[in-house]
């Protein structure tokens, strides 16, 4: 049988992703691009969002992938994957596709264009590197940003806590058009990423990974701990690992103890603000209630969860956040209802 | 053998004798026509193609980029505000150098929103760097479509087929569709040497800097120059194939011994040859020029055609706000670079498919004084029917 693949020896010889690209000490971008393009080889086809990741890597005619790879746009990588696939059909090839995008590509941006990739069923495999705001052009919120953060665009001041809302649930977004596959990762838990990597492989037609990728500079913290903050992210219940399959939840990763929010917190000069203030405890306090709550909805832990889980139950059910600081209270929402 | 068609199915049947892989769109007057053929010629297994309904056409023009980037020819179609939707994605399919081709269904471009046909869409993208050829007729529509192909793939340029929504879409007239086999001989099957394959891994869309992005617009600009050689030749070719060629760059009507020329573009110019010859019968030396190709701009035939000619007035159906006409505008920077000072009346019509009726186009040879003191351009007097004299001869 004729086939495009490369000799299989060259694919052990090189990194899909190889050295002497641009990104930042510690960038968990890269460190998660190169797992997931070794994981899955030079035989692919990679669409790249715009980005860091784009950017880092193609610089001013250097390129640092060694498997055939384009960007066109910032918000048409999954059109243009749509577009390659239906290509690759046409012509009886079976070369995987794979998209890689940050969360602004993902989340903001690049929604519509993956909605309607998944929704027509194209045999792709959408990588989202989550590293919770726009990096690429300094720091500024995105929809992944999480409550109460400090960027460019949702900086604290006299009358603010840093970001207004909520981080966009978005692996409930995409798992709800009940395509085949998607799950949650962290570069902290390579063999979690490993393997649900090579399951997404294995399945045809639209997969989503969501993988938490710290990024040192937008978050403010040593880039020696970018592991370590995402390992923290799991540990703490703000970044539940989790699979769906055709829109039901098939696996998570249960936690044997749960840490406070504060350790994963504190590390990152993003949420600095809000230590050593009345109103800055009160978005703490939040922020604790908020992984309680997602927990409590994947049922991550065997024991009770301490916080005001049902508060923030109510204002992730509310939808688009607000200060805790000045929000009602449960009382005043139960005598609302 | 002629069949009658509407233009959009005789659209779509040359499309699918050009043998696209990948067919993408997202409906949209006045193109819708054009896809629901493309669409029903897959589903009853006459046209061998992915069709992809895309979520927009944002959606569509990148999802024809990465088809023609993993070597598939690929074809979309719209129109309007789903222009202007694409237009990122424009610029980025002419940057790529992908040799896509659609068709652009020429319509209004709102507020207010308006479905009828102008220029408008077509215009606004002209400095995306596709190719913009504007056809007259739905045969010329099928002809142009089929060079289209060849002249994207040879010049690694993208090719807008600029046809007038509703007067050319959806419009009845006899068409002579050719065979299978003459489409094949005229063009060759589509590779791509850059095609995206893990056997010859390559970048497409990397960073560029201060020191070489403007090398690659040069070469893209280059690459332009170059097409109106190539436009032309394929249409002679065609014409030595097929036995109808179009003008290539231009189209000339009675130019001889004409001293006022009417130069435009698309469906009116069936009405404006009428024209001309009542006014040759009646003793005035007229003549029209038809700007097939406005993308390469053919500067240098249009002065070569208007040397000698005494009155050149130019109608269009779109306007830069703030400036006027824009054909009118760049035709008289290449007469004036060829030392020719004629002066180029600006006339703009027919916009949100007001009628361009033979009339208005008379008077429109009529020279008229410009209504105001530094004016460039004037509006085409309305067509006045009996129940619309409130609206004055001309605004």
């Amino acid at each position: 049988m004729k086939t495009n693949a490369m000799d299989k020896r060259d694919a052990f010889r090189h990194n899909v992703l190889t050295s002497g690209h641009r990104a930042c000490s510690g960038c968990g971008e890269a460190m998660a691009a190169r797992m997931v393009s070794d994981l899955i080889g030079p035989d692919a086809i990679y669409i790249n969002a715009t980005g860091c990741l784009q950017v880092f890597t193609t610089h001013n005619q250097q390129s640092a992938w060694q498997a055939p790879w384009i960007h066109s746009v910032f918000a048409n990588a999954a059109a243009v994957a749509s577009g390659v696939e239906a290509a690759l059909r046409a012509k009886g090839k079976g070369t995987p596709v794979v998209v890689q995008a940050g969360d602004g590509g993902t989340f903001d941006i690049g929604l519509q264009c993956l909605s309607g990739m998944i929704e027509r069923g194209h045999d792709v495999l959408f990588v989202c590197y989550d590293n919770e705001a726009y990096m690429n052009t300094g720091v500024q919120r995105s929809s992944s940003t999480p409550h109460a953060v400090r960027t460019t665009t949702s900086p604290p001041g006299r009358l603010s806590q840093g970001k207004h809302h909520l981080k966009k649930d978005v692996i409930s977004i995409i798992a709800a058009h009940h395509m085949p596959y998607a799950a949650t990762a962290t570069i902290a838990y390579f063999p979690d990423l490993k393997a649900k990597v090579e399951k997404a492989m294995r399945i045809k037609g639209p997969r989503f990974l969501q993988i938490l990728s710290p990024c040192p500079l937008g978050w403010a913290h040593d880039s020696a701990l970018s592991v370590t903050v995402s390992r923290l992210a799991v540990e703490t219940g703000l970044f539940p690992l989790v699979e769906l399959e055709h829109g039901e939840l098939t696996g998570v990763m249960r936690l044997a103890e749960q840490k406070p929010v504060e350790e994963y917190l504190r590390p990152q000069g993003r949420f600095k603000h809000l230590f050593g203030s009345k109103t800055g405890a009160v978005e703490l306090r939040h922020l604790q209630a908020l992984a309680d709550a997602r927990i409590r909805h994947y049922d991550l832990l065997d024991a009770d969860t301490q916080w005001d889980t049902e508060r923030a139950m109510q204002s992730a059910r509310h939808g688009r956040g607000g200060y805790a600081s000045s929000m009602p209270t449960s009382e005043a929402v139960k005598n609302d209802a | 053998m002629k069949k009658l068609l509407e233009g959009s199915q005789a659209v779509a049947e040359a499309v699918r004798l050009c043998r696209p892989q990948v067919v993408a769109a997202y409906p949209i007057t006045p193109q819708t026509h054009i896809i629901e053929r493309l669409a029903q010629q897959v589903a009853n297994g006459e046209l061998e193609a992915e069709f992809i309904n895309a979520e927009s056409e944002f959606g569509a023009a990148s999802i024809v980029l990465g088809a023609v980037a993993a070597g598939a020819r690929a074809f979309t179609a719209t129109a309007s505000q789903g222009l202007l939707l694409m237009t990122e994605v424009l610029y980025n399919i002419a940057g790529l150098r992908l040799p896509v081709v659609m068709v652009c269904a020429n319509r209004a471009v709102g507020a207010p929103i308006n479905i009828f046909s102008d220029h408008q869409d077509s215009m606004a993208v002209r400095d995306a760097g596709w190719i913009q050829l504007y056809v007259e007729s739905n045969q010329e529509a099928v002809d142009t479509l089929i060079q289209a192909y060849r002249i994207a793939e040879v010049c690694g340029l993208p090719v807008m087929v600029c046809m007038d929504g509703f007067l050319l879409t959806h419009t009845f007239e006899p068409v002579d569709l050719p065979t299978q086999v003459m489409v094949d001989n005229f063009l060759p099957p589509f590779h791509f040497s850059r095609t995206l394959a893990p056997s010859r891994p390559m970048t497409l869309g990397g960073g560029s800097e201060p020191e070489n992005y403007q090398e690659f617009r040069m070469a893209q600009f280059e690459a332009m120059e170059n097409a109106r050689a190539v436009i032309e030749a394929f249409d002679a070719e065609f014409d030595d194939q097929f036995g109808r060629a179009h003008g290539g760059l231009l189209q000339a009507y009675r130019l001889h011994g004409a001293q006022t020329v009417l130069l435009g573009m698309g469906s009116l110019m069936g009405a404006v040859r009428d024209v001309v010859d009542k006014l040759r019968d009646q003793g005035q030396a007229v003549g029209a020029l038809r700007l097939r190709c406005f993308r390469p701009f053919p500067a240098q035939a249009l002065t070569q055609y208007l040397s000698g000619v005494q009155r050149i007035v130019v109608l269009e159906k779109a306007i830069s706000i703030g400036a006027g006409g824009i054909v009118a505008a760049e035709l008289r920077a290449a007469l004036h670079q060829a030392g020719n000072m004629t002066p180029v009346e600006s006339v703009i019509g027919g916009l949100g498919g007001r009628d361009l009726t033979p009339e208005v186009i008379e008077t429109v040879f009529q020279e008229t004084p410009l209504n105001e003191k530094g004016a460039t351009f004037r509006f085409a007097p309305n067509h006045v029917m009996p129940d619309e004299t409130d609206r004055g001869d001309c605004l």
